[in-house]
């Protein structure tokens, strides 16, 4: 009972699906679970992670973020720009760095959403190409095509693969996160109205909240996360090209989804998207030891997708059904 | 050309071109046949001891000039010609698409150049300049990415795949002490340069000399960092008495490299496989990586300032078994369809990689 209160139902099926996938993986190769093997996991979540925390606070609106992966290329590319500019840039410097640039391709992407009415799906599908592109063009205009781990501070490098107590630090950093959007999303009152707005975007504005400011801060918000992701990418592999992140906003999306966030807003928390993320890179992870073939791999993927959705889709058909009896018991 | 190190699908592309030129069959080879007799048409016969024509001029055209690898490959072409004591020169286009250096092409043909050295960015946009080129008697070779074979008297080759799959055995075999359990990191399960080296790998390890080592499996990082990082961890994980993995792809080796660095395995798993030495440099440093391959771009450069510098001069006409000389590589041998090879894959240790900069 006591876990019911801690974990929604839909949260309860991941962290179940999680526990058979780790179980099975386990029991075929102990390995999976050993202090390395378990670093791995949460390491491996970690960056996904941060994005899908960034991309729940818009769904829940009734936004999308498509340019995540553009966005977080565009950062990394920028560390590592800072070091081949001056190898001894300080470390904090290039994480402020990278997420100040997030944070401005967010508001780009907040203030056409807010203030010019165009629907996300659409002018984050543009600000894709447009941030994959000045990527590029950064990229040719300066002769770099590639920054390498010999290139960066091995400070940077070290807080990458570094950890705490066997905690990678990427790991915390994505918990911090994950902490306060959380703690705001639940308890602020421009929290709360994120909810409001994306159940019925109409009767929040009429009921008096600035839907228009809140979105934009959201954008904001989640860009500045998606930032640091940008920045802990290229900590966490060393090696940087103005491709890095293409095609990431599927599986920010697809862990957000399959994390219980309502893909028309209004309902699931941040908490939920991040088991989401460990969800589908624990999966990714386990299939190899367990032996899928390479072509099955994906498929499998999907079909995970598929699934979640499904029981996701029962769970709360069930809920309403409940709720409509429990209704009916009371007018009765 | 490797510049998002991809040099994989790069070579892919290349040996795509091969391929396409293989299956053409026979009318391929006689549309070849055709060209090299064009050419002789023109008035030219091979004369092996011909002199190299005093101040040939030589003109590499690069995909692009911003890049890297074509850079320095262009400069030991630049350098091959300046021995000879002609003129070389590099111009090209700022972008890589198809069509882009029709236009330097046409200019360099005005400007009355004894040879063209290209790195074609498409096989056909540039075949009607091309062959306009040596219709006016312009000696015309690709290197690093052919054109069309009939739009070209050479094709100067990295390597082939079956030399470029042995190699990696030997250097694995070399770095577990020619025994254990190896395993090799590719990048998809259908890229077809991939899946030629691994055949030629495995029939490497089939040979006696390898009876110790055992081929236990191939995974795939799709040439995606995150994902050649898991497959690298389950690689780890699922074969406990793992000697050596080999990444014939430069993204998987490394993010392998990079898993391994930060990992425990350090030092216990030998990693080699094709990368470049930029990417590499810092994990030959720490220890994790012993020694890895590539072609060098310079010497490759360098090879085909030599094959041009020779069609100018009228030593060869690229009809296959005509022998030139190619300074410090030695006497070198046109193979069919106009190829020539640079040779094997150069190894990168700790001892020369702060030689190499790409």
């Amino acid at each position: 009972m006591r876990l019911r209160a801690l974990l929604s139902g839909r949260e309860l099926s991941i962290v179940i699906a999680l526990v058979v996938v780790v179980g099975v993986t386990a029991a075929v190769r102990p390995a999976f679970l050993n202090a390395q093997g378990l670093h791995d996991l949460f390491l491996n979540a970690s960056v996904i992670a941060l994005l899908a925390i960034g991309q729940a606070l818009l769904v829940i609106t009734r936004n999308i973020d498509l340019s995540v992966g553009s966005v977080m290329g565009l950062t990394a590319f920028l560390s590592g720009q800072l070091f081949l500019a001056d190898v001894d840039t300080p470390v904090v410097l290039v994480v402020v760095a990278g997420m100040a640039l997030g944070a401005a391709c967010g508001a780009v992407n907040g203030a056409l959403v807010a203030v010019a009415k165009v629907p996300a799906l659409v002018v984050t599908l543009g600000t894709l190409y447009v941030f994959r592109g000045l990527d590029y063009g950064w990229a040719s205009a300066t002769g770099v095509r590639q920054v390498n781990a010999d290139q960066m501070a091995p400070e940077f490098l070290a807080f990458g693969s570094g950890a705490v107590l066997g905690v990678p630090n990427l790991t915390l950093i994505a918990l911090v996160a994950l902490l306060v959007t959380g703690y705001a999303l639940h308890n602020w009152r421009s929290g709360r109205e994120l909810y409001a707005i994306g159940s019925n975007p109409e009767a929040a504005r009429l009921a008096g909240i600035p839907a228009g400011r809140r979105v934009f801060t959201a954008f904001v918000v989640s860009g500045a996360l998606v930032g640091l992701a940008g920045v802990l990418h290229a900590a966490y592999f060393g090696t940087i090209n103005a491709s890095v992140g293409t095609g990431r906003e599927l599986a920010v999306v697809a862990a957000v989804v399959v994390g219980g966030v309502a893909i028309f807003g209004g309902s699931g928390s941040v908490r939920g998207a991040v088991l989401g993320a460990l969800l589908l890179t624990t999966i990714t992870s386990a299939l190899p030891i367990l032996g899928v073939p390479a072509f099955w791999q994906r498929a499998v993927d999907g079909a995970a997708l598929l699934l979640a959705i499904s029981l996701d889709r029962a769970v709360m058909l069930r809920v309403a059904a409940r709720l409509r009896r429990e209704r009916g018991l009371r007018r009765a | 050309m490797i510049r998002s190190a991809s040099v994989t699908k790069v070579a892919g592309a290349v040996l795509a071109l091969v391929l396409v030129g293989a299956c053409g069959g026979t009318t391929k080879d006689s549309s070849a046949g055709t060209a090299a007799g064009g050419s002789t048409g023109v008035g030219r016969t091979a004369d092996p001891d011909a002199p190299i024509k005093e101040g040939v001029k030589v003109a590499f055209l690069p995909k692009e000039v911003d890049n890297p690898y074509e850079i320095i490959m262009d400069k030991g072409g630049i350098e091959a010609v300046t021995e000879l004591k002609g003129e070389g020169k590099e111009v090209g286009p700022s972008d890589a698409s198809a069509s882009s250096q029709v236009s330097y092409i046409n200019t360099l043909v005005q400007q009355r150049q004894d040879a063209i050295v290209i790195a074609a960015n498409d096989p056909n946009a540039v075949a009607p300049a091309l062959k306009d080129a040596m219709a006016k008697g312009i000696a015309v070779v690709t290197v690093d990415s052919d054109a069309a074979p009939d739009a070209r008297q050479v094709f100067v080759n990295q390597a082939d795949s079956e030399e470029i799959g042995r190699s990696q055995i030997r250097l694995v075999s070399a770095q577990v002490g020619g025994r254990g359990k190896i395993a090799i990191l590719s990048a998809t399960p259908n890229a077809t340069n991939q899946n030629t080296w691994i055949e030629f790998m495995k029939d490497e390890l089939a040979k006696p000399e390898h009876a110790g080592l055992e081929l236990v499996k191939v995974a795939y990082g799709d040439d995606d960092d995150q994902k050649s990082f898991q497959e690298t961890q389950a690689l780890l994980q699922s074969i406990p008495d793992l000697k050596g993995i080999v990444s014939p792809t430069t993204v998987g080796i490394s993010a392998a490299a990079r898993y391994l660095s930060s990992s425990p395995y350090k030092g216990k798993v030998a990693l080699t496989g094709l990368g470049t030495p930029n990417q590499m440099r810092q994990f030959v440093k720490d220890g994790t990586v012993t020694a890895f391959a590539l072609w060098d771009p310079s010497e490759l450069g360098y090879l085909a300032g030599h094959a041009a510098a020779a069609l100018a001069s009228g030593r060869i006409t690229g009809a296959e078994g005509e022998k030139f000389s190619a300074g410090r590589l030695g006497e070198r041998t046109i193979g069919a369809k106009g190829e020539v090879i640079l040779g094997p894959p150069t190894t990168f240790d700790a001892g020369n990689i702060d030689e190499f900069d790409f």
